[in-house]
This record gives structure tokens, C-alpha cells and sequence, in this order.
């Protein structure tokens, strides 16, 4: 049995969490058993599954350098324009 | 060696700063068995603690009695497969962690060796062993290890509905006839020291030094949680218009907590070591269900290898 994660979206927002994982033989049965065991009480109406093995992610802890790249950039952030008084609806 | 020391430093930093740990990242060996035991030991007691109560579901008194002690008990089942899958990111296996709760192994908690007598008995583990660990529960939504803390807050939610469910069979019991009275409040005498008791052993008896609360795994000490348990309690047992269970239950103006009675801990150790009138039955019953079940195990092999 391969291992799945399963991610729902709930009906009020926008987008898809991370809620579990379960084991299954393949993506349907893992889709039955997601709708089981993780919307008993209509916590998403949209289910996501994925094998665990596909998923490839970073990690806080990788090389620097992967995110340094961020950290110097702040004129990306709104927060960085400082608005002139008179504006107030920007 | 300068690697190994990074990677220590880097694990102790997340454990001062209240950050997770995850699966990836490096930990001590003995921080890796901590987490596995105490992950054991709780997936043991969603799992057992499913019995006592599936003693009733024939015999609730109302089908929507029946149908809401049902959810109760798959919300367990739920509770222990997430957190099975949270000790296999450990890298345990299911069957490896099977064998341990059936070779008697790793433990579960003790409470559920008592047995379940009556009706009213369901309502009390409701109310008082589910409220019970609710209060253990919420500490551990902050543990360090991730998979474990985001488990938490999960069952966290579900466990809510438990204890509520077991508080409203008290309330219809004991504001129905003498007898249903009387019945809630032997069920209230006979669970009350066994729930104080789940709260382990008084902060002055654990080892000095506890390694769960130096790695953070168990983020609040055992009496902090039963005098916040007993404080909560008391007022529900008043509404209900039961007699204390415990005849020096009484509020310390200066404390601003509720004293109560001495803990025979000598009834814990003996049930605990097996001398409990369920002790074997529990394990025996997960032995059968667990042989029971061999077709549906058999049948998932059968498919897969036609499928391969």
C-alpha cells in the first residue's frame, strides 16, 4: 500500500490545506478513505490526494542560499512605499 | 564533526524557540524513541478505549443515543489512524506497532481496564476520562514534534463532542427517576479516582529532570493539568446535583482551587501491572479483531499482486 496525502478545500475558502495522510492501494480507494476519515463533519467539499512520493518539497532548514535571494529585497513589500499624507485611500 | 554539531545545535534551537520538529530534520536518537513511546501509548488508548464503549452500542437506550456513541467510537479509530500515521514518519511500521500493544509492549492508558457496568457508565467516561483528556490534549497541540502537534489540534476539535455527549446522558440521567439518579451516581463514584489517576503520577513522584518535558514533548506538568481538570469538574458535578465522589472535595478560598482527597496510587500501580478486571480481556479482544480481520489484509494482498 502506498501512502497518500490529502489536502481539502473547504466551502468558504479559496484554497486547498494539508489535512493527513492515510494508506491506500490507489488514488480512488485513497479518495474513499480521505472522504471517511477526514470530512465526517463536511470539513471540505473538495479532496485532494497525492502520493507522498510525489511531492517534493524544501525544507527551513536547506542551504541559505535557496532563500537568501528574499531576504534583500524589500522593496517588493508594500510596506516598503511610504505614502505621502494627503493619500489616504491607496 | 562539524556537521553533527550543526545539526544538534540547530535541533536544540528549535526546541528552545518552541519550533516543530519534522520528519527530515536530524534528532537525537533518544528524542526518537521519546516521541514513538509517547505516540504509542496514546495511539494504544484510542484504540482500547474503543471497547469499553462498544459494550454499550446494543444496549444504548435510544437510537440517537446509539447512533451518537457510534460516531463517538469512529471518531477513535479516526484519532488512532492519524496518529499511527504520525509514528510512521518516525520510521515505525504498522505492524511493528500492532505487535507491541498485543505482546504487551508499549501500554495504554490504565483506565481503560475498568469495566463498563451500566448505562451511566458511558455518559461518565464521556464526561470525565474524554474531559480528562482534553485537558492533556490541548498542552500537546504546542509538543515539538509536528506530525504530533498538528495531530492534536485535529482530535483536539472532535474530542469536544465527546465529552459533551457524555455530560448530556449525565444531565437526562440524573434529573430523570431515583433509579436512573442513583445509577449516574455510582457510575460518577466509580470513574472519579480512576480519571484523577490518568493524569499520572504527582509532579514530586517523576523522575527528576522528566526528558519529555526537557524536549518539550509534554509541554505541562501532571498536577498543573488535574487541579485545572478537578476546578472545571466540581461545578458540573453541583448542576447535575450528585453527591462529591470524594468527601474532601472543598474550595480553598486562598488557593483559589478545589482541595481534594488523597490518590491511592497502590490501585493504580495494581491495575496498571495487569491486576485490573479487564486487563486481559482488552488485549484479547484487539487479538481476535485484529485475526478477524486477516481476510480483508489477505484480499488487499491478493489485489495488489494481480495489479502488479
Amino acid at each position: 500500500m502506498a501512502l497518500f496525502e490529502v489536502f481539502l478545500r473547504s466551502k468558504r475558502s479559496l484554497d486547498h490545506k494539508h489535512v493527513g495522510s492515510l494508506h491506500a492501494n490507489d488514488h480512488q480507494q485513497a479518495l474513499h478513505y480521505a472522504r471517511d476519515c477526514y470530512i465526517r463533519r463536511s470539513e471540505g467539499i473538495s479532496i485532494w490526494i497525492v502520493k507522498s512520493e510525489d511531492i517534493v518539497a524544501s525544507q527551513e532548514d536547506d542551504s541559505p542560499s535557496f532563500y537568501d535571494p528574499m531576504d534583500d529585497k524589500p522593496y517588493r513589500h508594500p510596506s516598503f512605499y511610504k505614502l505621502p499624507k494627503e493619500i489616504s485611500n491607496m | 564533526m562539524q556537521d553533527a554539531k550543526r545539526q544538534e545545535h540547530s535541533f536544540w534551537e528549535k526546541i528552545e524557540s518552541n519550533k516543530k520538529v519534522e520528519p527530515k530534520d536530524w534528532m537525537p536518537d533518544a528524542y526518537r524513541k521519546s516521541v514513538i513511546r509517547a505516540l504509542l501509548n496514546h495511539i494504544n488508548s484510542e484504540v482500547i478505549g474503543m471497547l469499553p464503549e462498544k459494550n454499550w452500542v446494543t444496549r444504548a437506550p435510544s437510537l440517537r443515543r446509539k447512533a451518537a456513541l457510534l460516531a463517538k467510537i469512529q471518531d477513535e479509530a479516526g484519532h488512532g489512524l492519524y496518529l499511527y500515521s504520525s509514528a510512521e514518519t518516525l520510521g515505525i511500521s504498522r505492524p511493528e506497532m500492532i505487535e507491541s500493544l498485543q505482546s504487551g509492549q508499549s501500554q495504554y492508558l490504565f483506565v481503560f481496564n475498568y469495566p463498563t457496568l451500566t448505562w451511566a457508565d458511558v455518559g461518565a467516561i464521556g464526561w470525565l476520562v474524554d474531559g480528562g483528556a482534553i485537558g492533556q490534549q490541548v498542552p500537546l497541540q504546542r509538543t515539538s514534534y509536528g506530525p504530533y502537534a498538528r495531530a492534536m489540534t485535529r482530535i483536539c476539535k472532535e474530542e469536544s463532542f465527546h465529552q459533551r455527549l457524555g455530560y448530556d446522558i449525565m444531565i437526562t440521567l440524573a434529573k430523570g427517576s431515583n433509579e436512573q439518579k442513583q445509577m449516574a451516581q455510582d457510575a460518577l463514584n466509580r470513574w472519579w479516582w480512576p480519571t484523577l489517576m490518568m493524569f499520572g503520577l504527582p509532579d514530586t513522584r517523576t523522575a527528576h529532570n522528566d526528558p519529555l518535558m526537557k524536549w518539550k514533548i509534554k509541554p505541562e506538568t501532571n498536577d498543573n493539568i488535574r487541579q485545572r481538570f478537578i476546578d472545571q469538574t466540581v461545578p458540573q458535578i453541583d448542576y447535575l446535583g450528585l453527591e462529591y465522589p470524594d468527601p474532601e472535595i472543598k474550595w480553598n478560598e486562598g488557593r483559589q482551587h478545589y482541595d481534594f482527597g488523597k490518590i491511592d496510587w497502590d490501585e493504580f500501580y495494581s491495575v496498571y501491572n495487569g491486576s485490573g478486571h479487564c486487563n486481559r480481556d482488552r488485549i484479547q479482544q484487539h487479538k481476535s479483531a485484529h485475526q478477524e480481520g486477516n481476510w480483508v489484509r489477505e484480499a488487499m494482498r491478493k489485489y495488489r499482486e494481480k495489479h502488479e
